[in-house]
């Protein structure tokens, strides 16, 4: 199994800092987390490998070097291995160029019998790359998965949770889910995982941090975290990163919310009346 | 994200004593662990970090989970059905985390699966648990039973039953029966030796049973028939694949209601002997009851932990004659001393824990190699230390979760006499923590012989050696004229050599004697840390003084004639010839 995670601002404690003059995020004031549908993800797939030991989870991500946080917290919590795809030319990608990256890196991976994503990241809110990627890969997907009910070698049996119901859907694998928030959540971490990976690293924080146990990586090699770049996945550098990126940001507006005046009624019925008809012009309900 | 280790830095400053590193040295040996088990520390940073680490998830778990299910837990409670116990719901998905995240067994051996925790950071994780919801520290706790086994059991029964502890099997210990409460002499099942089958079979009921269907019981069982005193008792194991165990009932209780308390029917349930016969009270119970009272210590502390800060909150919030009632002087007293004295019992329990660390580590490493006469010198040190300390710090730091518990409840005004508010689950479960594993009053009977022997006193010069900040010098000088005042009382009390007199005035001795001790600690706390400790200090110093004072008024007023005003019975005059 492949799990799709990315590092995202946590915008769910937006402070008054949270956005610069300009109008773009304050990385800066927001703390870097473990997208969190991206957990409900994981927790699927750390599920799958509880029913069927043997098989294997590997975490893949793509940002700066800071994002190998995600790679340590995945195997904090049972995944097996990780992958950062990291690369000044995979910076300032939007969804079209990053489903490239990460569809590159997965051919990379090599063969796998699921792909599992969040449906969204709180950051973009786009719920685009999941998708994107099963198109590129040329797979099947299933989308706003709430819970992997069966699953065989060949067929996966899953429940959508959907804006008016739930939907049981089976497909044939290999294929691409992405997990909604409603699923299970994940585990925390695992006290002994947390003790024997704490000090995985990637090369990069390696070469930056003061490291003064190097002898421990030739001893314990899966605590070398891969880092691959453009080339290490064989990737098109146009297709990559802003280049091979269409979406151009055209404005961004910092919208404040403020109460408008309020109107008040009484109970009579024809007020009400009057209410209900301003609301339906407004198409506030209808 | 609520983090119940990372919000609170006092358990930050306990975990970095400087005695840890001497406790890591013993419990990791060399760090020889770190080329066999992937998960070992490879130093003594690497140690500390990771409990650190551990704990940030213990806390993680508990500000997230078990904190939110606990009013659950309370409400719903565990039922039982054909003689079997199913936890609440919450319980159950607390339990579920706790095994995965490999939270249970954190003190044993990794030989066992186990985290190799000393005390210390293994009690941090009791406080926090505590913290979020006591009667689910009850079940966690248990995990202590295993070091019983780990210390008398055979390797045999070491290497069945503690992987099981590991990996999510809960304990009990099955001592109490409806005749044997405190005076467990009197316990009354029976254990019989089956020759031909080679086999112990159990047979009677037990009463007042913490989490009584567990899957793995240390049982307290007369062995010897005929005999009616404590050296007829041994110790067993029993497994509940084998059955014979049922459970008749699960008590109604005031607090801690998540937790089963159980009355048990044994039926020919087959058992294991643990160690030798004859000696399952006098060494065994004696060994799990010290560390089922440094449990209850640290579930007292996460009580108190909890009623302060719930007092706190609503203080903040609650406005009345146009302010927060957290700046009337009625109140932020009260807010204070709780403080205080959640500050007092949790330095008394990180002292003593240290105690513990220090004597355990050190007698397991005799059972791999001959101490020095220096190490045996040590052990005694701190095994005296963690005997004195175990009984003064279970008395007094669950006394304070009540006091705590209750003034939550008067900051809360009318509002915490409702079923609203969480101060009123704490007060209710803060209620038997000086009841069970001893009363305080039996807790006194145990610390007593420290008070006469002197070790107390001796404690007392040693932190006396100890420097302090300059500031804190003049409550240093406090707490030595409170000394004085503890010896002149000690003095009061002994000088007659009457028994009864001694036993009347005890706990105003051992009190006091806890007072001097916990205002070292906080002053030694203070020194190193004064924005999280010097109000403490300051608070429970002044407190402690007039406590001290109290007592020994009440001594000098009270002699032994005056006893007389006190029984209830007539003293009888034993018959002469």
């Amino acid at each position: 199994m492949i799990v799709l995670a990315k590092q995202v601002p946590d915008t769910r404690n937006v402070g008054k800092d949270a956005m610069k003059a300009d109008g773009t995020v304050n990385r800066a004031a927001l703390p870097a987390i473990f997208n969190p549908e991206d957990l409900n993800a994981l927790e699927q797939a750390l599920g799958i490998k509880e029913r069927f030991p043997g098989s294997t989870i590997t975490l893949l991500t793509m940002g700066p070097s800071r994002a190998a946080d995600i790679l340590r917290e995945g195997l904090f919590r049972g995944a097996d291995d990780g992958v950062l795809l990291t690369d000044r030319a995979f910076a300032g990608a939007d969804t079209l160029a990053t489903s490239y990256a990460l569809s590159m890196a997965i051919r990379e991976i090599g063969p796998f019998d699921l792909i599992i994503a969040g449906r969204q990241a709180i950051d973009g809110d786009t719920a685009q790359v999941g998708p994107q990627v099963a198109e590129k890969l040329g797979i099947p997907q299933v989308t706003y998965t709430e819970s992997i009910e069966e699953i065989s070698k060949e067929e996966i049996t899953v429940k959508r949770r959907l804006d008016n119901g739930v939907e049981i859907v089976k497909a044939p694998l290999p294929l691409l889910v992405t997990v909604n928030g409603t699923a299970r959540p994940c585990r925390p971490r695992n006290a002994k995982l947390l003790m024997k990976y704490k000090h995985a690293k990637t090369a990069t924080e390696r070469q930056t941090e003061q490291c003064d146990r190097d002898e421990l990586y030739t001893e314990r090699p899966y605590l070398l975290l891969t880092e691959w770049s453009v080339e290490d996945v064989k990737a098109d550098r146009e297709q990559c990163g802003l280049a091979g990126s269409p979406t151009k940001v055209k404005k961004i507006e910092s919208v404040v919310f403020q109460a408008k005046e309020s109107k008040r009624l009484t109970d009579d019925d024809n007020e009400i009346d009057g209410l209900m008809r301003e609301l339906i012009e407004s198409h506030t309900i209808g | 994200m609520a983090n119940f280790y990372t919000d609170t830095p006092q358990l930050q400053h306990h975990l970095q004593h400087p005695l840890m590193k001497r406790i890591v040295e013993l419990k990791e040996r060399n760090f020889a662990d770190s080329e066999k088990y992937d998960y070992a520390p490879m130093d003594f940073e690497d140690t500390m970090d990771s409990y650190h680490k551990v704990l940030e998830v213990v806390g993680e778990i508990c500000g997230e989970i078990i904190d939110a299910n606990a009013e659950q837990v309370d409400q719903t409670g565990p039922t039982v059905k054909n003689g079997r116990v199913t936890y609440a719901e919450a319980t159950k998905e607390n339990l579920d985390t706790l095994k995965k995240a490999e939270l249970l067994g954190m003190a044993l051996g990794r030989k066992y699966g186990g985290l190799n925790f000393p005390m210390v950071p293994y009690m941090m994780s009791a406080d926090i648990v505590s913290r979020a919801d006591a009667s689910f520290q009850n079940i966690w706790m248990l995990q202590e039973c295993g070091e019983t086994i780990y210390q008398f059991a055979t390797e045999e029964q070491k290497d069945k039953y503690l992987p099981r502890v590991v990996q999510g099997e809960t304990m009990s210990m099955d001592l109490t029966e409806p005749d044997a409460g405190s005076d467990l002499q009197a316990v009354m099942l029976k254990a019989t030796y089956n020759e031909e089958e080679d086999q112990w079979y159990l047979n009677g009921v037990k009463r007042f049973i913490t989490n009584g269907d567990a899957d793995i019981h240390l049982v307290l069982a007369r062995s010897e028939e005929g005999t009616r005193d404590a050296r007829g008792l041994s110790m067993f194991i029993y497994d509940k694949r084998n059955g014979g165990v049922n459970v008749r009932r699960i008590e109604n209780k005031m607090g801690i209601k998540g937790a089963p308390t159980c009355e048990l029917v044994y039926k020919n349930a087959k058992a294991e002997l643990v160690g030798t016969r004859r000696m399952g009270l006098i060494k065994y119970v004696m060994s799990l009851m010290n560390g089922a009272r440094l449990g209850i210590m640290a579930q007292s502390v996460g009580l108190s932990e909890a009623a302060t800060r719930e007092a706190y909150a609503y203080a903040l919030e609650r406005r009345q004659f146009g302010k927060p009632i957290i700046e009337f002087p009625a109140v932020y007293e009260m807010l204070a001393n709780m403080r205080a004295k959640t500050d007092a019992s949790r330095t008394l329990l990180y002292e003593t824990s240290r105690f513990v660390d220090m004597y355990k580590a050190l007698e397991d490493i005799s059972r791999e190699r001959k101490l020095t006469p220096e190490e045996r010198t040590e052990m005694k040190y701190y095994s005296r230390l963690a005997d004195a300390f175990t009984p003064l710090g279970k008395g007094m730091s669950s006394e304070y979760a009540n006091e705590n518990a209750y003034d939550a409840i008067q900051v809360h005004g009318g509002s915490g006499f409702m079923k609203d508010y969480k101060c009123e689950r704490l007060y209710r479960d803060a209620r038997i923590t000086n009841i069970y594993e001893g009363t305080t009053q039996l807790q006194v009977v145990a610390a007593i012989r420290h008070v006469t022997t002197g070790t107390y006193l001796q404690r007392i010069k040693e932190y006396e050696a100890m420097s302090v900040a300059p500031e804190l010098e003049s409550l240093k000088g406090t707490l030595a004229a409170m000394t004085g005042i503890y010896e002149k009382l000690v003095e009061q009390v002994t000088s007659p050599k009457d028994e009864e007199y001694l036993d009347f005035h005890a706990r105003r001795m051992v009190e006091s004697a806890g007072h001097i001790i916990v205002g070292h600690l906080l002053l030694q706390d203070a020194s190193v840390n004064p924005d999280l400790f010097r109000r403490s200090a300051e608070v429970y110093i002044h407190y402690g003084q007039i406590e001290v004072e109290k007592n020994y008024r009440f001594v000098e007023q009270c002699s032994i004639d005056t006893l007389a005003y006190y029984r209830a019975v007539e003293k009888k005059v034993e018959a002469e010839g």
